[in-house]
């Protein structure tokens, strides 16, 4: 049996600190929002010749004064993507850059890929991408809260906010664009971090009915040990997928993966060293939930 | 746990060949299908350009309290009550009235039988809230008197972008209200959006006036610019024809001046009012006004009774085909305003498909040999599971035609990652019984009986994330959320039908041996 509670105290330490920097990070560096969030414009585009260098493409583009314009490869050596803000919400910026580009670099762009999003509708979905992931955290905390007493609720969501709040933070820091596919991602990990909770708690539970002599700080030890293999297997199947989206998948769902992977890895860990020092801290024993059993 | 009845072997084996066959249905050629469904590429895979627009509604509020003012103004003179300080301003009618009819004004505004004060019953409200400000009487648009309008120009609108989208002739073009002054338009297939959207983005308001030389008329004028910048005239603002009297238009080349020109037909009264004022006033200088601009002002030469005519104004044959097509769809209600655009072009879908397709494919490779090393035989029945699962997801994806998109795609993937999952749970539960238990049959049993509630919490905290983001996701992201969502459905059921059926079979087979797991 491996001894996880042996640093209990450790691991919360050092999952205390970085919840600090995330805050921090969010707070003073904040997110890097891409243009689904911030409104303006992405194109992405191929050439045919590849000794066009990005520098070249960027000066060029500057020139048509566009404010603060982004120009970036884009996986592979011939895909570009460029970004910028398009303040002044002109309509037809995309068609003259397109000329321009076609009179300086001969006609070998491919426009392979454009979005515009206009500063009403990006403020409406960052708007409704906080309203999901706070609406599901409540409703999370709700099912939780139905399905076990009120220790193992706040032990779930205390790991379950540990996960998100990092993950965006990994995120600031790493200067990661947010975009619409992040908060699917970070929904999904809401989702699989509780999932990875759930089942641990579920063995904490039926452990603390079986023996009335074992302390919370080693039956949480035992719980964790008896789902360990469960835990690693369906983490690793997770990753597996996870990392041929991310190796495979093309340019568009790296940041979706990524993050997912991140959260994947938080939401295992926090599952054996957040959730469980909560029930060991808040002292849970039989008693707690045979009163709960007695009221049912 | 481990007890199959025939019947319910044969329902599921229906059930998993049914699936198959719908499943396979994608695979085959068009022409000869089993069934007319398939599942719908989105927009990110097939390629095609996805246009949110929104109606500028201010200029119709302010057309439609305009034609409000005339008529309060008249419908009291009939009654004999004078009407003064008559005004427009932010969206408000404000007027004034003596002392002694005040009351009575209010109460025409107020009655359910109002004529001048639409009341609609289902709603309880009337078309305008009257306010009384120091004297003032003052109309703004209620609540309801906006959203009726506001859906009255939205269906309008819908009607026009769907003439102009037909008359352009993409294929399968999706074209569906959003709120009460948005239109969404999918337009597969289409990688250059450039001239839908300058279709789409102009009014198309085309009117017919004099130009004043002595910059008056007794309907007052405006001062107006030329399409080109050039120059700017005063025009009258009385409308001798509008864009609603046109019967047809058609680009033409003009024999005599080589010039491309947009040659119009009118409708019965239009070209009486065009005769008329035509003789009338030969010599003058009509203004051809579209959209603000003018886009030339020829001098009437001769009466023209016969209903037709030619509109130049410098045109190439595409704008004169495109300014044919405005003219011929008729004019929007209000300004478009295209607020978000995505367009991917056709060979990125094709790679996003390609990727994904890639992914999927290792992904699920890597999963399988990952699990027949931890479980060897009972990998394999995991296995079967995973493939059945996916069968049966393609399945149901196909029959309910859902609209399969990038992140769907990675939403299947993840499902085949997760999915291991329920029966990892079985797996080792039963290896836990094994210790305590000789029976291997009560062994298996009991290790599905005891890992039930774990892997029901485990299943609906993620179909709660996939349903909020179902609701509150859009497009693309609304894919991922219908993946991993009928991915759950389908992992239970392979895992509690399908893997179950064979581990039943295999335990009743070997009840005797030693180590089965």
């Amino acid at each position: 049996m491996i001894k996880f509670n042996k640093f209990y105290t450790q691991f919360n330490i050092i999952s205390l600190v970085l919840v600090i920097a995330s805050l921090a990070l969010l707070i003073f560096k904040g997110l890097n929002f891409g243009i689904d969030f911030k409104g303006g414009t992405l194109i992405e585009l191929r050439s045919q010749d590849n000794k066009i260098n990005v520098s070249s493409l960027r000066d060029n583009l500057s020139q048509m004064d566009l404010g603060d314009i982004s120009v970036k490869k884009f996986g592979s050596d011939q895909d570009y993507l460029i970004k910028f803000e398009n303040k002044d919400e002109k309509k037809n910026l995309v068609e003259e850059i397109k000329i321009n580009i076609d009179n300086s670099f001969g006609n070998n762009f491919d426009f392979r890929r454009v979005e515009n999003v206009g500063p009403k509708v990006s403020a409406e979905l960052l708007r409704s991408g906080i309203i999901a992931i706070s609406v599901s955290l409540a409703i999370m905390l709700i099912y939780i809260w139905i399905r076990f007493e009120w220790q193992f609720s706040l032990g779930a969501i205390v790991a379950l906010f540990h996960d998100v709040i990092i993950t965006l933070g990994l995120f600031s820091l790493l200067n990661l664009e947010i975009n619409l596919s992040i908060i699917a991602a970070v929904l999904t990990i809401v989702g699989y971090s509780m999932n990875d909770t759930v089942v641990i708690f579920d063995r904490v539970r039926e452990n603390l009915r079986k023996y009335s002599d074992i302390k919370i700080f080693e039956l949480t030890n035992i719980s964790i040990n008896e789902t360990l293999s469960r835990t690693l297997i369906t983490s690793v199947t997770t990753l597996l997928a996870l990392f041929s989206i991310f190796f495979f998948g093309g340019e568009i769902l790296k940041g979706f993966s990524l993050a997912m992977i991140f959260g994947v890895i938080f939401g295992t860990y926090s599952s054996i060293y957040i959730a469980n020092t909560v029930l060991v801290r808040l002292n849970v024993s039989q008693k707690t939930i045979l009163k709960e059993d007695e009221k049912n | 746990m481990l007890y199959f009845s025939k019947l319910r072997i044969i329902f599921i084996s229906i059930i998993s060949l049914f699936f198959f066959i719908i499943a396979s249905n994608n695979l085959l050629d068009p022409n000869n299908r089993f069934f007319d469904k398939k599942i719908n590429l989105g927009l990110d895979l097939q390629g095609g350009s996805y246009l949110l627009l929104e109606i500028d509604n201010s200029p119709v509020i302010e057309q439609k309290l305009q034609n409000k003012s005339t008529l309060i103004r008249s419908y009291f003179k009939d009654k004999g009550i004078r009407i003064s300080n008559l005004k427009l301003s932010n969206d408000k009618i404000k007027f004034s009235v003596e002392e002694k009819f005040k009351q009575n004004v209010i109460d025409e505004f107020i009655d359910e039988n109002s004529d001048i004060n639409p009341f609609y019953p289902r709603f309880k409200s009337h078309q305008f809230d009257i306010n009384e400000v120091d004297n003032f009487i003052e109309l703004t648009f209620s609540k309801q008197g906006l959203v009726e309008l506001k859906t009255s120009s939205q269906d309008q609108a819908l009607e026009i972008v769907r003439r102009r989208i037909d008359e352009i002739g993409t294929n399968e073009p999706n074209i569906l209200k959003r709120g009460n002054s948005r239109i969404l338009v999918e337009l597969p297939g289409l990688d250059d959006p450039m001239r839908i959207k300058s279709l789409l983005g102009k009014t198309a308001n085309l009117t017919f006036r004099f130009i004043s030389t002595d910059n008056q008329s007794s309907f007052g004028v405006e001062k107006i610019e030329y399409e080109d910048g050039s120059n700017t005239d005063f025009v009258s603002k009385r409308i001798i024809l509008s864009g609603d009297n046109l019967l047809d238009a058609q680009p033409r080349m003009n024999n005599q001046t080589n010039e491309t020109v947009v040659s119009f037909t009118l409708d019965r009264v239009g070209a009486k009012r065009f005769g008329k004022a035509t003789a009338s006033n030969i010599g003058r200088k009509l203004a051809i006004v579209l959209d603000g601009k003018i886009i030339s002002a020829p001098v009437i030469r001769d009466t023209i009774a016969s209903g037709s005519g030619q509109i130049s104004g410098g045109f190439t044959f595409q704008s004169a085909t495109d300014l044919a097509l405005l003219l011929r769809s008729g004019a929007l209600p209000a300004p478009l305003n295209i607020i978000e655009e995505r367009t991917v072009g056709p060979d990125l879908g094709q790679d996003s498909i390609k990727a994904g397709i890639i992914a999927l494919t290792i992904g699920f490779i890597l999963v399988i040999i990952y699990m027949f090393m931890k479980y060897k035989f009972f990998g394999l029945i995991t296995n079967i599971t995973l493939i059945t699962n996916l069968i049966i997801l393609i399945g149901i994806l196909t029959l309910f035609e859902v609209t399969l998109t990038l992140p769907g795609i990675a939403g299947i993937i993840l499902t085949v990652g997760m999915a291991v999952d329920a029966n990892v749970l079985i797996f080792e539960r039963i290896k836990e019984e094994i210790k305590n238990e000789k029976n291997n049959i009560i062994a298996f049993d009991s290790g599905y009986t005891k890992s039930k509630t774990a892997i029901l919490d485990a299943n609906v905290t993620t179909l709660l994330a996939a349903v909020i983001l179902f609701f509150m996701g859009s497009g693309p992201i609304k894919g991922f959320s219908v993946t991993l969502g009928v991915g759950i459905f389908t992992t239970l059921f392979s895992v509690y039908f399908i893997a179950r059926l064979f581990t039943a079979i295999y335990v009743s087979r070997y009840k005797d041996k030693e180590v089965l797991i």
